[in-house]
């Protein structure tokens, strides 16, 4: 069915359209609308037989949702950025326990400073956690996902996460074609889980393990991971079949195939991108883009496959490892090793949620194309007031607070708007 | 407490209040404890920069940002143990922590128990809305269990959280109940509460008229108790627990002795260590 709504409130649907026998949340900006949507369908009845539990903490909610999967029941929570960080030591038991919780990320910064706008790196807080990682790149595709993240967590016995970029998504509204609730029900069976309380077994988990079989257990869950690599498209193909849309496996190709210059990217930017694109290519630019939807597992055979026959990459992310550069970019160069003609670009843009737009986006791929990019670029960043933060350290010790100071700069004194 | 002292400070309120507008909504209770709070801190005539304002996240820790004394604008939930290590750091500074009863309550429910069991000299403001403004009203662990959102559809349906026993029982070593609606009765308590050795807890009843419309009653409900401030856990335990919610007043003030900071060691002269040695 098409319906106008916003993306929070589409996943909502989805999550209840998979049946959840336990939601538990905690609030925070921008992913609180997706669990009080799903807190009016559990109270409407249009969500029956689920135990909704709003707790103290994300901490709290991730290890509510552990001891529920780990008793058998469909388990469902919802964070971003700070919650994310919160409730990280339980993000790694529940993937260490192997237990198929879905968990929706609406991207979101870290702060300090304190900030609530869109960029990546909470989700790159968890890369190593032993979740799956899903990126989509718009609110069907949040939907379709979402769906599909409860059959794969639940194949696997592994815990998933669905990462939509915060407010871009999260808050936007658009045509959403919502699958019945038949057709879910066709594709994603009552879950049969791989743990169960069973009075006639009963296991003690979470025990102890040590060195001799600590590897053992890690490298299960990489090798289950691995296994993803196949799923994930297979399922699409099933839910295609069932629900009668593609949407999309491990990556996407937006004409990268031929095309001179690649951008690789991942969640909603593309959109705009794609804009760019469509415009260079008009003026006869050789210039592309894939998406990555499944950044752990990472796709690295699919990738280099896509990326053979490009003579360059602009990798894009809105990410930054501090001391490094790119952390998406990383993990493409990794996938295109010996391939060593093949220049790899880092860029980091949209942190904190600034604007990424057409303009800037133009100049950098144009700037990329003529092969003009240092190795890592910064989109927009105003260099000069860097500077004067760090000639003001050099100068004098006890210079203050640098966001501080910063602010003081561009003239905004302080930033009055947090959450 | 009694009669104010005579004293002429130094300071006015106004020498508090940064530059920054707060973004409260206009009716807020916090603009209450913001106005008590710099009153109390002109009647103490402590120089701006010997304060330190500590908070979380929420409408309630902004207000680090809308003093002109040292402020800082930690993580959700951890403000009473930023505000620790600052304290032990520099023990001149009157340490001030100010956040919700949610950051205080649920997220930071742990750090609130431990705070009050060290007793660091420090005073925590606890501006209770019994909601989270900020995310646009969910259920705090003090608002009423029939209070529908939805976020809990129903209710919580569980009983709220006792925050002054809690706090009584964790042993901070004064407690006391004010209204954002008298800030001149706050600021009274604000005063008593940073004189007042230890770990002290100043809850204010801090009306959000925006998700919880229903707390402009509390103009009309709230009362202050005609008793003294009990000194004994026991008949503290008893007031606590037994009185309303809505009862406002100095409602104990113990006399643990408060946690010092050992890392200034007194500096000895020569002269004394010499001493030491004389025979
Ligand atoms: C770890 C983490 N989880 C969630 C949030 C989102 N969040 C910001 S403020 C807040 C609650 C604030 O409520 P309260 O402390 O009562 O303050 P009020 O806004 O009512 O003054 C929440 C849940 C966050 N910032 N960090």
């Amino acid at each position: 069915m098409l319906r106008q709504i916003d993306g929070s409130f589409a996943v909502a649907e989805a999550i209840a359209l998979c049946r959840p026998a336990v939601i538990s949340c905690y609030p925070i900006t921008p992913q609180t609308h997706i669990v009080e949507h799903l807190g009016e369908l559990v109270k409407s009845g249009e969500l029956p037989n689920c135990e909704y539990l709003n707790v103290e903490s994300e901490f709290g909610a991730m290890s509510v949702c552990i001891g529920a999967s780990a008793a058998g029941a469909r388990t469902y929570t919802a964070t971003a950025s700070q919650g994310l960080l919160f409730m990280m030591e339980a993000v790694y038991n529940a993937s260490g326990m192997g237990l198929p919780i879905v968990m929706t990320l609406g991207n979101r910064a870290i702060g300090a400073p304190i900030n609530i706008w869109n960029d990546q790196s909470d989700a790159m807080s968890a890369r190593d956690a032993g979740w799956i990682q899903l990126f989509v790149e718009s609110n069907q595709e949040a939907v379709d996902v979402h769906i599909q993240a409860f059959k794969l967590a639940e194949a696997l016995s592994l815990p998933v996460m669905v990462c939509m970029d915060g407010f871009i998504l999260t808050h936007s509204y658009t045509r959403i074609d919502m699958p019945t609730q038949e057709q879910v029900d066709r594709f994603l069976p009552a879950f049969q889980p791989r743990q169960v309380l069973d009075t006639a077994d009963p296991v003690s988990m979470g025990a102890m393990v040590g060195p001799e079989a600590f590897t053992e257990v890690r490298y299960l869950a990489h090798y289950k991971q691995m296994e993803a690599l196949e799923l994930i498209p297979k399922l699409a193909e099933e839910y295609d079949a069932i629900v009668g849309r593609d949407s999309g496996g491990l990556l996407k190709s937006y004409d990268a195939e031929g095309a001179e210059t690649v951008v690789v990217t991942m969640g909603s930017v593309i959109g705009t991108m794609q804009e760019v694109i469509t415009a260079m290519r008009a003026e006869g630019g050789s210039i592309g883009a894939v998406t990555i939807r499944s950044f752990r597992p990472f796709p690295k055979d699919q990738l280099r496959e896509v990326l053979k026959d490009a003579k360059r990459v602009i990798v894009f992310e809105k990410a930054l490892a501090v001391g490094l550069g790119g952390i998406l970019s990383s993990n493409v160069r990794w996938a295109l090793r010996g391939l060593t003609t093949t220049p790899v670009y880092s860029v980091i843009g949209g942190l904190g949620g600034r604007p990424i737009t057409r303009p800037s986006l133009r100049r950098l791929f144009e700037a990329g194309s003529k092969d003009q990019l240092e190795d890592t670029h910064f989109l927009d960043l105003n260099i000069d007031l860097v500077k004067r933060q760090v000639e003001r350290e050099r100068s004098r010790t006890g210079s203050g607070p640098a966001a501080e100071n910063i602010l003081r700069d561009i003239g905004a004194v302080r930033a009055a708007k947090t959450a | 407490m009694g009669k104010p002292e005579v004293i002429t400070p130094k300071h006015t309120a106004k020498d508090y209040k940064s530059a920054v507008k707060p973004v409260w909504c206009p009716g807020c209770g916090h603009f209450g404890v913001q106005s008590a709070l710099f009153r109390a801190l002109a009647y103490l005539d402590l120089p701006p920069q010997q304060v330190a304002v500590i908070s979380g996240i929420g409408c309630s820790s902004r207000l680090p940002n809308y003093t002109a004394c040292y402020g800082f604008h930690g993580v959700h939930g951890r403000a009473l143990a930023v505000a620790t290590g600052l304290k032990l750091a520099r023990p001149e500074l009157t340490v001030l922590t100010v956040g919700g009863d949610g950051d205080g309550f649920s997220i930071g429910g742990n750090h609130f128990l431990h705070a009050c069991r060290r007793n660091v000299d420090m005073t925590y403001i606890v501006m209770d809305n019994e909601v989270y403004g900020m995310t646009k009203g969910q259920p705090s662990p003090t608002t009423p269990p029939d209070w529908d959102s939805k976020i809990a559809p129903g209710g919580t349906g569980i009983n709220p959280f006792l925050p002054l026993a809690v706090a009584l029982a964790s042993g901070a070593n004064f407690i006391a109940r004010g209204y954002a609606g008298d800030p001149n009765d706050v600021a009274r308590m604000l005063v008593e509460a940073i004189r007042h050795p230890g770990f002290s807890f100043v809850q204010v009843l801090s009306q959000c008229i925006t998700y919880r419309p229903e707390e402009k009653e509390w103009k009309h409900s709230v009362h202050a108790s005609p008793e003294e401030p009990a000194t004994t856990m026991v008949a503290a335990a008893q007031r606590l627990v037994g009185e309303d919610s809505l009862t406002t007043g100095v409602l104990y003030k113990g006399e643990r002795l408060s946690y010092t900071a050992h890392i200034h060691p007194v500096q000895r002269s020569l002269a004394e260590i010499e001493e030491s040695f004389v025979l």
